[in-house]
């Protein structure tokens, strides 16, 4: 007797039963292996939240005050886990609700399973109460989406969805699913996607172009690397830190790719882009080869393009074919997988340090220091600034804290001076610019991570446009740390209209409410700051803190972000004051 | 800055629903006029061909490429110049059939563009047109004279010159 033949063939008797769409689609989540969901139910998703409420001991449901802030969370939670965010809504008004957060996702590639309930399929095109075509809609913002309207299809569609959200370039999928399909019974069997024959997620690496990279950095006399999330996508981090050492390159990262490779690495010379460094800005156009790797040269990292490193041989290491050349052209573009790309590259590459190169960083980093880092850290003027909360925070967590930002000035002040000695510690909107991202995203980055600080950093305008979430952070117990930088202003905009708009503060002033009083109508424990005597103090006390806090900072009214590239400039005619 | 041109573009896909609002949207977003487009199916079971007409420069016509060869359903996209390809329109002219009768000069001109009559009754006549572009717009500006009840002309149908290696590639995957 064959016992592992018997066994086989138990096992392949189990895989069929008899269940309905509802059912079916939980067990699709447990297969994939999510344990937690972000959502808000609603009349056509109802059967799909009865199986929740059947299967709550296995798969965690979090009822979220808005349909965008399940979005966000379930960013969170897949930007500081690397798995898929998943996030459930209902049809019409639900659905559309994820559009923002759908749209962050797909710009800023994070991995995400969107599900949308639908009217029945016999009200399709009718106008029905709540009937909006979620296809159409968010068919420019996802990498993939479907309909389903008969329950034998969801097993292979909820594979295809998490398999393509998850592979190559990751993205968000939105699956809609008509009421009636939720229903129906049908023979349940799911097997996961592995290959679908129209989609190659990682393009093939080519050996020669890998051969001429490596040739363009041995020979190399200034080069420089500029590095994006794909390092932290593709979980390349200790290969990438292998090629920076041993080629002695500077490496300058985009905001999605901080902490890829730790604050404190000397080769690391900090943030790129409109209010990035002085120094990667300045020397990426005297650098003679620029090394781009799992990054897409947005228009902020690179200001005006037709100045962009033009004296520099360009070498873009991408998994995105649309990717190369779309902005920069590129002389050796090497296509794959970071990981497996910078793994093959390593023993091509000559040992190098490049020391005069990087005393160039140095002094460049001098003159920012002076003229803009002294008086954001240790300011002697009244009025607390923004960076003196970040460095404080830097101090207390001892740099170990995943940063949760929103948009606007504290977004950028807190990816400038964050320090960062883990990977995937830095969570923002980078590519949409969400203002409302940063609270619920700390949501979800708590709960897939709940051994790690997590300290939201939030304006008092992005703060208030998903306040609601604190209803969350309450019901469900998130420990997390709530930073809120009060300039009573819409600060970014602010500054904009200050040195361009001849200071006209066209609807930038905010009234703003008692954010203790609200923070603690939640039962959430808040602080308020206005002194830089009180500041150690505050900051002690919420990181301290066992459950969720929230610290409100009143920092100056007009402070301003520097160094900057105004719009339409090259990056080396930043401007430091 | 390269010139415009127009290039057709041809995508080999999956056949499913919506694909159509995914890849004219790529098009859509960069302000770009889609001059013509036909679906049908290809030389391969189950893959559905695309041929679309387009007008812009090389630079933006490969990152367009780009764009729709990154569509999960899209198994190949490919662009061609007008020299590259053998392409054929389709139209057709409905005609009062008195003027068949009365204006000789009409009889000459569907001869001469060797058009084909497909229908004639009391009321209206039919004729069908096949071939480049140029062709159908001499043919209409000539008939226009006489007056055209309705006129309606099909998307650009084409064939490349060059052998596609898109059967081979498909082969490849199908292990």
């Amino acid at each position: 007797m064959n016992t592992q033949t018997i066994n086989a063939q138990t096992k392949n008797n189990q895989t069929t039963e008899r269940i309905s769409g509802s059912e079916a689609i939980i067990k699709c989540l447990l297969a994939e292996g999510v344990e937690i969901l972000y959502g808000y139910p609603g009349g056509a998703i109802m059967p799909v939240y009865d199986e929740l409420y059947k299967y709550q001991d296995k798969i965690h449901h979090v009822l979220t005050r808005h349909e965008q802030g399940a979005t966000h969370s379930a960013q969170g939670y897949a930007r500081i886990s690397g798995k898929v965010g998943v996030a459930i809504a209902t049809s019409g008004p639900g659905a559309t609700n994820l559009i923002t957060g759908i749209a962050d996702a797909q710009i800023d590639s994070t991995a995400m399973v969107c599900i949308t309930g639908q009217v029945g399929s016999h009200l399709l095109g009718t106008d029905a109460f709540q009937e909006t075509d979620i296809i159409g809609i968010s068919t420019p913002v996802t990498k993939w989406n479907c309909q389903i309207t008969k329950a034998s299809q969801i097993p292979e569609v909820m594979a295809k969805a998490f398999y393509i959200a998850k592979s190559g370039r990751p993205g968000p999928v939105l699956v809609d699913i008509t009421k009636d399909a939720q229903f129906e019974e049908f023979d349940f069997k799911y097997e996961k996607c592995t290959r679908i024959r129209s989609y190659v997620p990682i393009p093939e690496t080519d050996k020669n172009s890998l051969i001429a990279a490596a040739k363009l950095i041995n020979t190399a006399k200034k080069p420089l690397i500029v590095w994006g999330q794909g390092v932290i996508l593709s979980e390349a981090e200790a290969e990438f830190k292998a090629v920076v050492e041993k080629a002695g390159i500077p490496s300058a990262w985009t905001i999605l790719g901080a902490s890829a490779l730790p604050t404190s690495h000397n080769l690391n010379v900090g943030m790129l882009g409109m209010h990035g460094n002085y120094a990667p800005n300045v020397l990426t156009n005297q650098c003679d080869v620029l090394i781009a790797i799992g990054m897409r040269f947005d228009d902020r990292v690179t200001g005006n393009t037709a100045t962009y490193a033009k004296q520099a041989k360009v070498i873009h290491f991408e998994i995105d074919p649309a990717e190369i050349d779309k902005i920069i052209k590129t002389d050796v573009a090497v296509l794959g997988d970071a990981k497996a790309s910078l793994n093959a590259l390593l023993p091509l590459l000559n040992e190098n340090s490049h020391k005069a190169w990087h005393q160039e960083f140095k002094d460049l980093y001098k003159i920012e220091y002076e003229k803009v880092i002294k008086g954001d850290l240790y300011p002697t003027k009244e009025g607390l600034t923004m960076g003196e909360v970040i460095k404080e925070i830097n101090i207390q967590t001892k740099g170990h804290a995943a940063i949760v930002s929103d948009v606007g000035q504290h977004q950028m002040i807190a990816c400038r001076y964050a320090q960062f000695n883990t990977t995937k510690s830095n969570i923002t909107s980078g590519g949409l610019g969400t203002m409302g991202f940063a609270l619920p995203a700390a949501i979800g980055a708590k709960m897939a991570a709940p051994e790690r600080e997590v300290v939201a950093i939030i304006g008092d305008g992005g703060y208030q446009m998903t306040i609601q979430e604190l209803g969350t952070i309450f019901q469900q117990k998130v420990p997390v740390k709530i930073v809120v930088l009060n300039n009573e202003f819409l600060g970014m905009v602010r500054q904009w209209q200050q040195l361009f708009f001849d200071k006209r503060y066209a609807s930038t002033e905010m009234l703003n409410p008692d954010f203790v009083a609200i923070a603690k109508g939640y039962f959430i424990d808040a602080r308020k700051v206005t002194t830089r005597s009180d500041l150690k103090d505050a900051i002690k006390e919420m990181i301290a803190s066992d459950g969720p806090y929230f610290l409100e900072v009143r920092v100056e009214k007009e402070g301003n972000v520097f160094p900057m590239i105004p719009t339409g400039a090259s990056v080396s005619e930043m401007r430091l004051e | 800055m390269d010139e415009h041109q127009l290039y057709t573009v041809s995508i080999y896909t999956e056949n499913n629903i919506g694909l159509l609002n995914r890849i004219s949207a790529i098009f859509q977003r960069r302000h770009i006029n889609i001059e013509s487009i036909n679906s049908s199916v290809s030389e391969i079971e189950n893959v559905t061909k695309w041929i679309m007409v387009v007008k812009l420069s090389e630079d933006q016509m490969k990152k367009i490429i780009g764009q729709i060869e990154k569509q999960v359903e899209v198994i190949k996209a490919y662009y061609h110049t007008e020299e590259e390809t053998i392409y054929q329109e389709t139209c057709l002219f409905k005609i009062k059939s008195d003027l068949l009768f009365n204006e000789r000069q009409i009889q000459n001109i569907i001869k001469d563009s060797y058009a084909r009559i497909v229908t004639v009754n009391k009321e209206f006549f039919v004729i069908e047109k096949s071939g480049r572009k140029e062709e159908i717009d001499l043919l209409h500006r000539e008939l226009s004279v006489f007056g055209i009840m309705q006129f309606t002309r099909s998307g650009r149908i084409a064939v490349t010159k060059d052998e596609m290696k898109i059967s081979t590639m498909l082969k490849a995957l199908q292990h």
